[in-house]
């Protein structure tokens, strides 16, 4: 899946490394050249509707945070620390209940100090999507040098 | 009870914790609420699995939008005289600094509230409210179904 020139693969790290997205049971689905593509299988703990079993758009808001920034990681071709600045989040229509939500994340510019990000959140078809997002985030942040585990997938 | 009623009668009653407690999402987050003066605050409790960077450590930024986000609806469905449920139409997070492994608060105001569309500000803090950790602004379709 990564490319020769492309170091930065930190794959499954991302869930395994990271408690919240192993909390919300995310599971990396891609990760290769600036796009990332993320599953979050439906959970009654994640109901934001208890009469309808729809998911809470705070899920949804995680899962395409989490997304867009290993879309990110997938542009960098060194690892560098890198925060989230903000996140959009178009909600489109409701998920369906019981139902898997993919995202697909893009890094469709990278810049010395920021990353640009867009993503998309559907079940199985990209045309019928549930959310869109656009991000940005700032590269060459605090360092942390725990994070480097996540390059080892 | 369907969930506008038990969102009323938690209203009625004035226990926000049962108002927070009644969406599975919320217990997820560890939400709970409480007023003061005439501010609704909404507060994640810290636990390991809200972390998003363990190296720093530093709060997952989709847990941070998750809290804004509750906040606001809370906020909304507080305020109203009668109970529609809220859907969130966009939401914005400005993300400020790291947040740190401890307890976060947040409050809303409504800036306008429409026949149709409510716009809501929104910002979380941590031991600080002068610094804020993340701000948000969001918007809601506020219609009831089928009208």
């Amino acid at each position: 899946m990564a490319s020769d020139d492309k170091p930065v693969r930190p794959s499954r790290g991302f869930v395994d490394a990271i408690p919240h997205n192993k909390a919300l049971g995310l599971k990396v689905v891609s990760f290769q050249r600036a796009e990332a593509i993320f599953e979050l299988p439906y959970d009654e703990k994640l109901i934001g509707n208890p009469d309808t079993g729809v998911l809470h758009g705070g899920a949804i808001t995680a899962l395409l945070d989490a997304c867009s920034g290993a879309a990110v990681f997938a542009a960098l071709t060194e690892w560098q620390p890198i925060a989230t600045l903000d996140l959009r989040i178009d909600y489109l229509r409701a998920g369906d209940v019981g139902r898997t939500i993919r995202a697909k994340a893009t890094c469709y510019r990278l810049t010395r100090n920021v990353a640009f990000t867009r993503a998309i959140a559907y079940h199985e078809d990209e045309a019928d999507p549930i959310a869109s997002s656009m991000g940005t985030f700032m590269l060459g942040t605090k360092a942390a040098p725990a994070a480097k585990k996540m390059e080892t997938p | 009870m369907s969930l506008v009623e038990r969102l009323e009668a938690a209203k009625r009653s004035g226990d926000f914790q049962a108002l927070f407690d009644i969406v599975p999402y919320s217990r997820f987050l560890g939400l709970s609420g409480r007023m003061e003066g005439d501010e609704l605050i909404t507060t994640m409790k810290f636990s390991q699995d809200l972390i998003g960077n363990p190296a720093l450590p530093a709060l997952h930024g989709g847990t941070l939008g998750a809290l804004l986000e509750s906040s606001a609806i809370f906020e909304l469905l507080w305020r109203a005289e009668t109970i529609v449920l809220p859907k969130t139409i966009t939401f914005t997070v400005d993300y400020l600094r790291s947040g740190a492994p401890v307890d976060t608060h947040a409050r809303s105001v409504v800036t306008r509230h429409g026949r149709r569309v409510a716009n809501v500000r929104v910002e979380a803090w941590q031991t600080d409210r002068k610094t804020p950790v993340a701000t948000a602004h969001a918007i809601f379709l506020v219609m009831r179904e089928g009208t």
